[in-house]
């Protein structure tokens, strides 16, 4: 495999883009990205997304986006993984340009999750979960957290407030986010009164339904040191996977799939976890920000809490997480949201996330993108291009 | 009533019959009547002869309902679900127009698939119909057992009188050859005429009713048409049963029709259930004999007689064996479902119903 | 909604029937075609009696299309007495009552219909075991 590089990046605002459809969309995140390259072109495009086929009764997404942006006649295909469709699709890139299939390829999430009603938008991302044995029975996919949830506080004995930590935090750095859905600070008071969805899931435990793409440009380590001197280098992109039932893993509370992936990734690095300066994790639900954290080894079981308590996942802690807002804040467009991370990942090794937001020194960073409840799980570690 | 009733041969499978199975069901969820009659008629003291009635959960209708009560028919008799070849459901209010409560009930019991399996209406007669239908089909040595249930949904329409009563619930009787029997049917005697007390026409959710005509000509007539006929050809006398179940759409009628019979109140004291949960229509008086069955002791003497709207009556006599007591320990007793209880108010009763449109 | 997709369902739905592995003893519950334990291609179909344990639960305020007249209702992870999981609705149980670990028993109820005027579906739910001994 060669050495690889992400040498362009490009994200649309996340929010509800009612005048904007699909194509639209991906062909903004696409140009910004290839503009930021420097590149007129790529030699393949992977299209991550979940739910076109639901949402706007579109399927066979890579042509169309290939056409759209000017790109026909490259290879073209969609990605879904569910909410780790987008990481899925950085994967595909990765596999291209790593083997040699690819010059340049283009990965690019994309999403819109306002085009239906709320129950049936609720529907479709239950979809992520088993279709045979999950939905039949009346679980949404607010639900399949609430259910990691509910089990995290019964076995942990921790306090629900506990984990008003991760939204404050979130909506705390998506403040200084241009690209954020919500950018205004949250208390433990409004967490404390919000809405339930699922119980415990609040609104504020909640990632917000949005609209959204970001894409980004891979080549190879070589190349991208001639092309282009704010390049990162892509050290590993990997996925690990586990049942799609909640029902059918036998500890609820450990995601298996997060600790193969991440393992894997370190591992593809050579990394440690010592080594890594940040965290873009799926911090889909508050209780997935934990349990992420304690199955990829960042926390110990049952102290994903303690930890964030003490301000580890902080801006100047030991390893910050959801610098710009995670899925909580900087909205979660879900077929998109796995190239978020990795886009703003990157702004952070370069030095240009926006005030006060940089995290200082960033040399390596992590990225893990999360489909379902853990089913799928791709994990990206980036390095900063020295010189 | 142009035919002599008495003279009438009673009615006898060609092979000895009887149950040996028996299950209750009643919902969980109860509505007091007060509850009902402040919603239409304001605060009014007294005059309700039913206390509250049983409402069914949202999530549960016919199907789901002959189901639990089978399976407690099946648990008792010990009886292998595969050995049954019919599965009849009386009911007024199938969850389809068309498509059979039975093959469900049957699939889900694991009856399927060597069955006959049909869905009966005659108003509140359904239920001791299909008993009689899965004697009949013992009887005549065609299948070794037959399930017959009685359950029913009823509804009322809002602010009519019949919503005060009209209930959920019922039993199912598993029919088999005679020396298995937990209770041996002495004879059977079926009275029907064509008479317009109580209707729903096909799409209409709600019954319509002719008032006091509902009485005499019909309910009166057909309960005592029927039971004094089997009672006459069999040459029992009232004295002769430990228990009588009369159909029960209110408190008032049994307790009448058993006087005008010559039964005393203690004798129909164990079945009556309407004061206590209401009319469960084609499941009212199963149920009633499924909680006599609870307390029976072997020998007693058992007089059942249905009343269907339409209208026409069943009425059974059953004899109780010594293999009572054994087989009612296995399932969960009619008293268990009477005492199970969680009331609910009107708004919620509405919504589960369907009133709120 | 699926015609197919329910009815070829049935038998786990109505009677919980999933597979036991002929090699290695294992209970599978939805049946499988290989065992997850041992890779073994011959298992035999199993019933599985309905009785488990609440692993955990969520009542649900916000439901997908298809459920959302049933709001709140609550959802759970129920471990059999076999050892498989399963998902299902709670029915019959208080909503504040609801404690991880609770004894449950399976019942049979209408899981959705598809409007007025199409199939309803039926299928398995847990509600708190009702009488004990019984």
């Amino acid at each position: 495999m060669k050495e690889l590089a992400i040498i362009g990046i490009g994200q649309t605002p996340v929010g509800e883009h009612w005048a904007v459809g699909l194509r639209d969309l991906a062909t903004e995140a696409i140009w910004a990205a290839l503009d930021d390259a420097g590149l007129d072109g790529a030699d393949a495009l992977f299209v991550g997304n979940m739910l076109s086929g639901e949402m706007a009764q579109q399927a066979h997404l890579g042509a169309l986006i290939a056409d759209h942006a000017a790109l026909a006649g490259i290879e073209a295909v969609k990605v879904e993984a569910a909410c780790g469709a987008a990481a899925a699709a950085l994967r595909q890139a990765v596999l291209a340009v790593g083997s040699g299939a690819a010059e340049v390829a283009v990965a690019v999430g994309v999403e819109k999750l306002t085009e239906q009603p709320p129950a049936d938008t609720t529907a479709a991302l239950a979809m992520a979960a088993d279709g045979d044995y999950e939905l039949p029975m009346g679980l949404s996919f607010v639900g399949v957290g609430a259910l990691l949830m509910q089990r995290y506080l019964y076995e942990h004995r921790v306090p629900k407030e506990a984990f008003a930590r991760f939204p404050i935090q979130a909506h705390d750095n998506a403040q200084h986010n241009p690209h954020a859905m919500f950018r205004s600070p949250i208390t433990a008071q409004q967490y404390a009164d919000a809405k339930m969805i699922a119980s415990p899931i609040n609104l504020l435990d909640s990632s917000p339904i949005a609209d959204g793409a970001a894409a980004v440009v891979v080549t190879t380590a070589e190349r991208a040191r001639r092309l282009s001197d704010r390049a990162v280098r892509l050290l590993a992109c990997e996925v690990g996977t586990d049942t799609v039932a909640l029902h059918d893993r036998a500890d609820l509370l450990w995601l298996k799939g997060v600790e193969r992936s991440t393992k894997k990734a370190l591992a593809r690095a050579g990394k440690r976890h010592e080594e890594i300066d940040l965290f873009e994790l799926h911090d889909a639900f508050s209780v997935i920000a934990a349990l992420s954290l304690e199955s990829a080894g960042f926390a110990e079981r049952g102290c994903g809490l303690c930890h964030a308590q003490r301000g580890d996942f902080g801006r100047g802690g030991r390893l910050p997480i959801a610098t710009m807002g995670g899925l909580k804040a900087r909205g979660h467009p879900v077929g998109a949201t796995g190239l978020y991370q990795v886009v703003e990942a990157t702004l952070q090794l370069r030095g240009e996330a926006p005030e006060p937001l940089q995290i200082p020194d960033a040399r390596v960073a992590m990225a893990q993108n999360i489909g379902g409840s853990g089913a799928t799980v791709v994990t990206t570690i980036l390095e900063r291009m020295e010189g | 009533m142009n035919r002599a009733t008495a003279d009438v041969a009673l009615m006898r499978p060609e092979l000895p019959v009887g149950i040996v199975g028996y299950g209750a069901y009643i919902p969980r969820y109860r509505i007091r009547a007060e509850a009902i009659s402040r919603v239409w008629h304001g605060d009014q003291d007294g005059g309700a002869p039913i206390a509250q009635k049983s409402v069914p959960g949202p999530d549960e209708d016919v199907i789901t309902m002959s189901i639990e009560a089978a399976a407690n028919a099946l648990r008792r008799s010990g009886v292998a679900a595969r050995d049954v070849r019919a599965v009849w459901v009386g009911s007024e209010s199938h969850p389809y127009a068309v498509k059979p409560t039975g093959t469900i009930v049957a699939e889900a019991l694991g009856i399927a698939n060597a069955t006959l399996a049909a869905d009966l209406e005659f108003a509140c007669k359904a239920g001791t119909e299909a008993m009689q239908a899965a004697t009949a089909l013992v009887g005549s040595g065609m299948a070794p057992y037959a399930l017959a249930i009685g359950m029913d949904t009823a509804q009322g329409r809002p602010g009519d009188a019949l919503e005060q009563s009209a209930a959920a619930g019922g039993a199912a009787f598993l029919m088999g050859a005679g020396d298995e029997a937990i209770a041996l049917l002495e004879g059977a005697y079926s009275f029907v005429s064509d008479t317009p007390d109580f209707w729903r026409r096909a799409d209409q959710p709600y019954p319509s009713h002719g008032h006091r005509f509902t009485g005499e000509p019909a309910y009166f007539t057909h309960i005592i048409g029927a039971a004094r006929a089997l009672m006459g050809a069999m040459g029992l006398t009232p004295s002769d049963f430990s228990a009588a179940i009369f159909h029960q759409p209110n408190s008032k009628y049994p307790r009448r029709v058993a006087k005008q019979l010559g039964f005393t109140a203690a004798q129909i004291a164990e079945g009556l259930l309407a004061p206590e949960i209401g009319n469960c229509y084609a499941g009212s008086s199963p149920l009633g004999l499924a909680r006599v069955l609870d307390k029976a002791q072997p020998g007693d003497r058992i007089l059942i007689v249905s009343f269907g709207s339409g209208a026409g009556s069943d009425a059974l006599v059953y004899h109780v064996t010594d293999r009572i007591d054994d087989a009612r320990r296995r399932a969960p007793s009619t008293d268990d479902y009477l005492a199970r209880k969680q009331f609910v108010d009107y708004a919620t009763y509405a919504r589960w119903r369907g009133k709120i449109r | 909604m699926s015609l197919a997709r329910h009815w070829r369902l049935r038998d786990q739905r109505y009677r919980l029937e999933g597979t036991a592995c002929d090699d290695c003893g294992t209970i599978q519950f939805p049946p499988r075609p290989l065992c997850p334990n041992c890779r073994s291609r011959t298992l035999s179909p199993h019933p599985l009696d309905g009785r488990g344990q609440l692993i955990s639960y969520t009542v649900l305020y916000q439901a997908p299309a298809g459920f959302e007249a049933q709001i709140p209702y609550a959802v759970g992870i129920v471990e059999l007495g076999e050892g498989p999981r399963l998902t299902a609705m709670l029915t019959d149980v208080d909503l504040d009552a609801l404690q991880i670990g609770m004894s449950l028993e399976m019942t049979i109820r209408k899981l959705r219909s598809d409007g007025d005027d199409g199939v309803i579906q039926y299928g398995y739910k847990f509600r708190p075991v009702q009488f004990e001994g019984a």
